[in-house]
C-alpha cells in the first residue's frame, strides 16, 4: 500500500497549509539544532582549532582512527566470515533427517541467539583464559562474534533453504544426487543469493556490533577516542574529548550507511529481492536488523 | 549454592534492574515508534523526511556509541539526565524506536489497500483511518517482529553495564573480578537470568500471534 492510499491529495488550500507547517516545523528543528549549536559555540566546542587536530597527522590523530577503522573492520571481517560458515553447516545440521544431529544443532543456535552478545565476549574473555587458553581481546571478540552470529545466520540460511522451491530439490533427487550434493550444490548456493541482502545487513550488525569491544578493550574505533582523548586530556587539558567521539560516530555512521548502501544494490541486482524480501519479512528474528545485545548493537 | 545464597540480594536487584530497563525502554520505544512510522507514512513531506533520517541515522549507529553520547556527550550542551538508568532508558529507547517505526511501517505496508480505500470513501481523514483501520490492523499483523524487537531490547540491555547501570551483565563483571574460583556458576545465573526474560517473552509472542492472526 502507496503512502496516497491513506490520505487525499490535498488541494490548492491543504497544500498551502502543510506548506506553512513545514517551514515553521523545519524553524523549530533548526532553531533546536542552533540552541544545541550555540551552546557548544558558548562552550567553545566550536572553534577550528579543535577540530583541525582530527586532520592533524603530527599529532598521530588521524593514523590512530584509520587504525582503529581497520582494528573494526578486521574484526568485523573475521567475524563474518567463520560465522558463515559455521551458520551454513548449522543450518544444514538443523535441516538433517537424523534426530541425534537435528536437535543438537537445533539447541546449540537457540541457545547462542537467547545470550546478550555481550555476555559471550565476557564468556571468552574471562573465562577461556582461566581454562588455559589464552586469548587476546581481539580473539575474545571475533569468538563471541562469531557464536552469536553463526546462530542468527543459520536460522536465515534455514530461511533461504527452506523458501527454494520444491522441485529444485526433486529434480536434484531425480537426476541421482545423493543428500549432501543436493544440499550443497543446488539448495545452499540458491539460499545464500536469495538471502544475500539479509547477510549483509547482518554484515552491518555485525560492524556495529564490534563496538563492544569498547568494553573488553580491543582498540576499535570507540576505545581509541576513548584512549585519544585519555592521552590528549593528560597534554592538553580537556579540550579534543567532544570532537573525538563525534569522528568516531561520523565514521560508523558513515561506513554502515555505504554497507547498507551496498546491500540495496545488491538486492536491486539479483533481482529477486521481492521473493527474499517476502522471506525477510516472514522468518526472520530481528535480532537480525537489531543486532542482540548487545546483541547491539 | 552457599555462593549463590550470600548474593541472592545483588542478584535479585540486577535481575529487577535488567527487568525494569528493558520494560520501560520497550514501552517508550513502542510510543516513539508509533508516532515515527505515523510521521513517514502522513501526507507532509516534512514530517515524513524527518522520521526517514532519525531512522536511517539510529539504525546506522552502534548502540554504543548511541549510549556513548547521551552519557557522555550532553553534557556539551549542558543538558544531563538525572541518573544513569534514566540514560539508558533514553538510548536504547530511542535505538529501538527506529526498529520499532520499521517494523509497524512494513504492517501498514501489509494491510490491504482496499481497507484505507474504504475509510477515505467514509469520509474519514488521514489521522482518523490511520489511528482507527490502519494501525489497529497493522499492530495485529507485526506482532512477531515487535516480538523480536523486545526480545533483542531484552539483550541489548546488557550494554548498559559499560555505562555503570547495575544490570545483570555489570553484575557478572563484578562477581567475576571478586570470585574467580566462581566463574562458571556466575555465568549460569546470569544467563539463566536473560533466559527468563526472553524465553517466556518468546512463548507469549507466538500465543499472541496466534490469537492476533487475521486470517485473509
Amino acid at each position: 500500500m502507496s503512502a496516497s492510499v491513506l490520505f487525499d491529495v490535498p488541494g490548492p488550500r491543504g497544500r498551502r497549509r502543510q506548506r506553512v507547517g513545514s517551514v515553521v516545523g523545519a524553524l523549530i528543528v533548526l532553531g533546536l539544532l542552533g540552541l544545541a549549536a550555540w551552546r557548544l559555540g558558548i562552550n567553545g566546542q566550536l572553534e577550528p582549532a579543535r577540530w583541525a587536530i582530527l586532520f592533524d597527522t603530527r599529532t598521530n590523530v588521524p593514523q590512530r582512527l584509520l587504525d582503529a577503522l581497520l582494528n573494526t573492520l578486521e574484526v568485523a571481517a573475521v567475524g563474518m566470515v567463520c560465522a558463515t560458515v559455521l551458520g551454513a553447516l548449522l543450518a544444514v545440521g538443523r535441516l538433517s533427517d537424523h534426530a541425534w544431529v537435528r536437535i543438537p544443532v537445533a539447541a546449540v543456535i537457540e541457545f547462542f541467539r537467547a545470550v546478550p552478545l555481550l555476555v559471550l565476549i565476557l564468556f571468552c574473555f574471562l573465562f577461556l583464559p582461566r581454562t588455559g587458553i589464552s586469548i587476546s581481546a581481539f580473539g575474545a571478540l571475533a569468538l563471541g562474534l562469531t557464536l552469536y552470529n553463526m546462530a542468527v545466520l543459520a536460522e536465515i540460511i534455514r530461511a533461504g533453504i527452506l523458501s527454494v522451491d520444491r522441485g529444485q530439490s526433486e529434480a536434484a533427487y531425480a537426476v541421482g544426487m545423493r543428500k549432501w550434493q543436493v544440499m550443497s550444490f543446488v539448495l545452499v548456493p540458491q539460499a545464500v543469493r536469495r538471502m544475500l541482502p539479509v547477510l549483509i545487513a547482518q554484515l552491518v550488525v555485525l560492524l556495529k556490533d564490534s563496538s563492544l569491544g569498547f568494553i573488553v578493550g580491543y582498540l576499535e574505533l570507540l576505545r581509541t577516542a576513548r584512549s585519544l582523548v585519555e592521552t590528549l586530556n593528560f597534554q592538553f587539558g580537556p579540550i579534543y574529548t567532544f570532537q573525538l567521539y563525534v569522528a568516531a560516530a561520523v565514521i560508523y555512521i558513515v561506513v554502515n550507511l555505504l554497507l547498507s548502501w551496498l546491500a540495496r544494490v545488491v538486492e536491486r541486482r539479483t533481482g529477486r529481492s521481492t521473493k527474499a524480501a517476502a522471506t525477510a519479512d516472514t522468518k526472520l528474528p530481528a535480532d537480525v536488523q537489531m543486532g542482540g545485545g548487545g546483541g547491539a548493537v | 549454592m552457599e555462593f549463590l545464597s550470600d548474593n541472592w540480594g545483588l542478584i535479585q536487584s540486577a535481575f529487577l534492574t535488567t527487568l525494569s530497563l528493558a520494560v520501560a525502554s520497550g514501552i517508550c520505544a513502542l510510543v516513539l515508534g508509533t508516532v515515527l512510522a505515523a510521521m513517514r507514512v502522513s501526507p507532509i513531506p516534512a514530517l515524513r523526511g524527518l522520521a526517514t533520517s532519525y531512522v536511517e541515522i539510529f539504525r546506522n549507529t552502534p548502540l554504543t556509541v548511541v549510549f556513548f553520547f547521551l552519557v557522555f556527550g550532553l553534557v556539551y550542551v549542558d543538558l544531563q539526565f538525572p541518573s544513569r538508568f534514566v540514560a539508558a532508558v533514553a538510548a536504547l529507547s530511542s535505538y529501538t524506536a527506529a526498529f520499532v517505526c520499521e517494523a509497524l511501517r512494513s504492517g501498514i505496508n501489509a494491510v490491504p489497500a482496499g481497507q484505507a480505500e474504504a475509510a477515505r470513501a467514509l469520509g474519514l481523514d488521514f489521522r482518523q483511518s490511520l489511528t482507527t483501520i490502519v494501525l489497529p490492523q497493522a499492530f495485529r499483523t507485526v506482532v512477531p517482529p515487535l516480538g523480536n524487537v523486545w526480545i533483542a531490547l531484552a539483550k541489548n540491555t546488557s550494554i548498559a553495564a559499560g555505562f555503570a547501570v547495575s544490570d545483570l551483565t555489570a553484575l557478572l563483571q563484578r562477581l567475576a573480578n571478586a570470585n574467580a574460583d566462581q566463574l562458571l556458576l556466575i555465568f549460569a545465573v546470569v544467563v539463566l537470568g536473560y533466559l527468563v526474560i526472553t524465553l517466556p517473552s518468546a512463548w507469549g509472542i507466538s500465543i499472541l500471534e496466534r490469537r492476533l492472526r487475521i486470517v485473509r
